[in-house]
């Protein structure tokens, strides 16, 4: 049991969630994730640790609404009581001093990335953040992703920002202009992750992907998670979330997450009807 | 467990002995002669009909009435000698809480049982008797029929529930010691039970959010419904158990952490979680599933109420289960529930040598789950969108014996084939988990990932931390289980006490 203290919309599809969980907080690492349960009923899914702080306890997450799950979560307000809430679980993203490491992210992964720039600016790289977002009013922590980064790139479909270019292609040219890139980390929807890894595979820059497959008790115990990275299965919640994007089937990933396509459907639906009607 | 004969030990013995000895007891025995006896026919445990029951999850056994348990208690001799005991790993007074039943005094039977297992509800439910205590009681060997010992023994406990007679006994003077028990499985219940009736504070700390282990994830409600854990829980509770739910060591904090936080010993339940595949082409494809994560998503996640619970299940209409033990009949008699038909078993042995428990292999059979024995998957098939259509099998045949004894199987070559399927069960076992034995890099694993002890203490390679279940045992049963924490508990007393074990 978690309590809320703070939950609040970011931009129209993403929020916020900002527990007291102190214990979470002690152990938090970049790159880790919590499984959380928005009720009762709920079903476990897993969320990225976008910050903490262990002094008091709070551990911040960031999601994009796209199902019953989510879209409970964007109803909690602060006071409430969140059932299930625990981690941090996976292992956290390799930090070191690489040289120069790009961050790409995108929707949820805005936020998912800034502890991981964080931490990788704290170790000396030279951190150059890419982000994508649809449209330019969908971006949100500028300021603490400017705070973490040597440059932030940011590709809206419209024209506010430097580029409409989609960020993997973005990813292409800065591997280009810039003498070496050592390192890219990527988080954000699958595709995204995908493409950054497709768009560095040629010139062999490693690229590390936060994998995202559907997941139930988070703790190695069931087999949800398996993701084939070089031939070989894994279980992305105790093995991961982190694997290098070269490495991954994307095909099975692509098809394992769509697993439940018209149950999910089926239970927004319903839980439409009896919040509404 | 040990191939040797079991025997009884000699304070066991006295303790058997003291009971038979009673009065009360000669009386009985004269009452109603052994001829009389054994004239009584085993009394049937009622059972839903089987063409109701597998539509639904509501439980399949109804349990004896009084008049039946009495009958049942008449049939057994009260040996001088018996046997049962012997074959029951928590050495429960067999005959002292059946001669009670038949004279009636429920109350006392019940007091009787739970002076050696705190968990009578879940044993008398899905204890293998056939293979234990039953396999060695004295009227099998005389007639074949023995004592329905695992009927009665349901028979009392629900009596128990029904009646709250449930006495709380008063927990031991306060130690001021402190026990961190993690796992809420059968072991670490057990464990948690034991030690706060001796003082200790106790917390358990469990990974999951509901506390249970097997018992609430795995083993489904139709044959153990979730309310009798819950009052299990809810009674231990009483007793002034802390439950830390949704707290993984090793993650939320790592056995040192809880040590620095002033535990002063551990019991680690933490049970054989992680789930083997078979390693074969296409067991990635959607729609085929470990059984962990099948049962987890239907019986801990509620699947079966989907879309009123939000977990969902794949509910395939052709079902293949691969495995032949109570896991692949919980998955496949789960899956008929769910619509599937046919639901099949695929086991590369034959009937004989299927590990389920014998009364799970006859539910399945009634409910109408096909049996393709002697058969092994080699591969799944899969459609354009990466779900699974088809696999492809082989035929096996019975060679030798290999190490365990059982007659091993090997492949007809040319005998493959390919059946449709949409969904796939791979229950073909479990292994220990591997979380705290990586985060506690003192703990000494043995061969196959489980923690090693001494089975004289249950004490691991770490002063003062014991275990037991299915982390030191592998897959196992939920009777050993608690042994070992009955056994682990009082090992932690007598270290807390001494300052050494
Ligand atoms: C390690 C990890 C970290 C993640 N971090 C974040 C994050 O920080 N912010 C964020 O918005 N999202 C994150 N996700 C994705 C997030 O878990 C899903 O978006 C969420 O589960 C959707 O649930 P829903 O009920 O709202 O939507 P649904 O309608 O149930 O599902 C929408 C899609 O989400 C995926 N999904 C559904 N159930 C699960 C599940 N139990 N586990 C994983 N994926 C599922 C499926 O691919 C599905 O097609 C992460 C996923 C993983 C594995
Ligand atoms: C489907 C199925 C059917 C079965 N049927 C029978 C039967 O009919 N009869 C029988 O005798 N046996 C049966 N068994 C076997 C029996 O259930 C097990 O032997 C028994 O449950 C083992 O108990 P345990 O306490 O060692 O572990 P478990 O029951 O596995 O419990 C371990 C607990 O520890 C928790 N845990 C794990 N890691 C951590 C961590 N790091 N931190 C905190 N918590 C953690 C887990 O979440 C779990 O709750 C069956 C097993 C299955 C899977
Ligand atoms: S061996 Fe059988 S008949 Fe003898 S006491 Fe035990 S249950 Fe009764
Ligand atoms: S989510 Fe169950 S093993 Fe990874």
């Amino acid at each position: 049991m978690a309590k809320i203290l703070r939950r609040e919309r970011l931009v129209p599809n993403i929020h916020l969630l900002e527990v007291h969980a102190p214990e979470v907080a002690r152990k938090s690492r970049p790159g880790q994730f919590v499984i959380v349960m928005p009720d009762e009923r709920g079903e476990r899914i897993p969320l990225t640790i976008a910050d903490w702080d262990a002094k008091r306890g709070t551990v911040t997450s960031v999601f994009m609404l796209v199902g019953t799950s989510t879209q409970k979560l964007s109803l909690l307000q602060s006071g409430d009581e969140i059932p299930v809430y625990v981690g941090p679980l996976g292992r956290p993203s390799e930090i070191r001093n690489f040289g120069t490491v790009v961050c790409a992210g995108g929707c949820f992964g805005i936020a998912a990335i800034y502890p991981i720039a964080r931490a990788l600016k704290q170790a000396g790289n030279r951190v150059l953040t890419l982000i994508d977002v649809k449209a330019s009013y969908l971006f949100y922590w500028e300021d603490k992703l400017k705070e973490t980064s040597d440059a932030v790139f940011v590709s809206a479909r419209d024209k506010r920002y430097n580029s409409k270019e989609y960020v993997p292609y973005k990813l292409d040219t800065l591997l280009k202009d810039e003498k070496t890139v050592d390192r890219v980390v990527a988080i954000g929807c699958t595709y995204l992750m995908y493409a950054c890894a497709e768009a560095t595979r040629a010139a062999g820059v490693k690229t590390m992907v936060s994998l995202n497959p559907i997941m139930v008790d988070g703790t190695g115990m069931c087999g949800a998670c398996r993701v084939t990275v070089d031939g070989k299965t894994k279980f992305a919640c105790v093995d991961g979330p982190d694997f290098d994007g070269h490495a991954v089937d994307w095909q099975e990933l692509f098809s394992r997450r769509k697993s439940y396509f018209d149950d999910e459907v089926k239970s927004l639906c319903a839980w439409e009807r009896e919040r509404f009607s | 467990m040990t191939d040797k004969k079991p025997e009884i030990a000699p304070e066991l013995k006295m303790r058997l002995k003291a009971g038979y000895d009673r009065d009360w007891r000669k009386e009985l025995r004269k009452s109603v002669p052994i001829k009389e006896r054994m004239k009584i026919p085993r009394q049937k445990m009622p059972e839903r009909e089987a063409g109701e029951r597998n539509r639904d999850f509501g439980e399949v056994n109804r349990g004896l009435d009084l008049e039946a348990a009495v009958r049942e208690a008449q049939r057994c001799w009260d040996c001088a000698n018996p046997g049962c005991v012997a074959g029951c790993p928590v050495s429960i007074d067999i005959p002292s809480f059946i001669k009670l039943i038949e004279k009636r005094d429920l109350a006392g039977s019940v007091r009787k049982i739970k002076e050696t297992n705190s968990l009578p509800a879940i044993c008398g439910r899905v204890c293998p008797q056939e293979i234990q205590c039953e396999a060695l009681c004295n009227l099998k060997k005389a007639t074949g029929v023995p004592v329905a010992i695992g009927n009665l023994e349901r028979f009392i406990s629900d009596f128990d529930r029904s009646e709250g007679t449930v006495f709380v006994p008063e927990p031991g003077r306060p130690t001021g010691k402190k026990v961190a028990v993690i796992g809420a499985g059968p072991a670490g219940l057990t464990a948690a039970g034991e030690l706060v009736k001796r003082g200790h504070g106790v917390t358990i700390f469990e990974a999951l959010h509901i506390p249970g282990g097997v018992l609430v994830y795995g083993i489904p409600e139709f044959r153990l419904p979730k309310s009798i854990l819950k009052a299990e829980v809810d009674y231990l509770q009483k007793l002034g158990v802390e439950l830390r739910l949704n707290f993984v060591v090793g993650k939320t904090a790592t056995l040192e952490e809880l040590k620095k936080d002033g535990y002063d010993a551990f019991f680690i339940g933490t049970g054989a979680g992680l789930p083997n595949f078979m390693r074969i082409p296409g067991e990635n494809l959607v729609g085929v599933y470990s059984a962990n994560e099948y049962l987890t998503r239907v019986n801990l996640m509620r699947a079966y109420d989907f879309p009123a619970y939000d977990t969902p299940v794949i509910r395939g209409r052709r079902a293949a289960v691969i495995g032949g033990g109570n896991v692949a009949m919980d998955s496949v008699r789960t899956a008929k529930r769910l619509g599937a038909n046919p639901a099949a078993i695929i086991y590369r042995r034959s009937r004989r040598e299927m590990p389920a428990r014998e009364e799970e292999i006859k539910h399945a059979e009634e409910e109408g789950i096909e049996f393709h024995l002697l058969t092994t998957p080699i591969r799944y098939l899969g459609d354009e969108n990466g779900r699974v259509r088809a696999m492809e099998c082989l035929k096996m045949e019975l060679g030798e014996p290999d190490s365990s004894g059982r007659r091993k199987p090997v492949p007809v070559p040319g005998s493959e084939f390919v059946t449709e399927v949409d969904l796939v069960v791979v229950a073909i076992g479990q292994s220990p988990n591997p979380l705290m034995a990586q985060t506690t890099p003192d703990l000494r694993v043995g061969k196959w990932g489980n923690l090693e002890v001494d089975w004289k203490t249950m004490g691991t390679s770490m002063p003062g931390v014991f275990a037991g279940g299915d982390i030191v045992r592998g897959g196992a049963t939920v009777i050993l289980a608690m042994g070992d924490g009955r056994l682990a508990a009082e090992e932690i007393d007598h270290f807390l006490r001494n300052g050494h074990r």
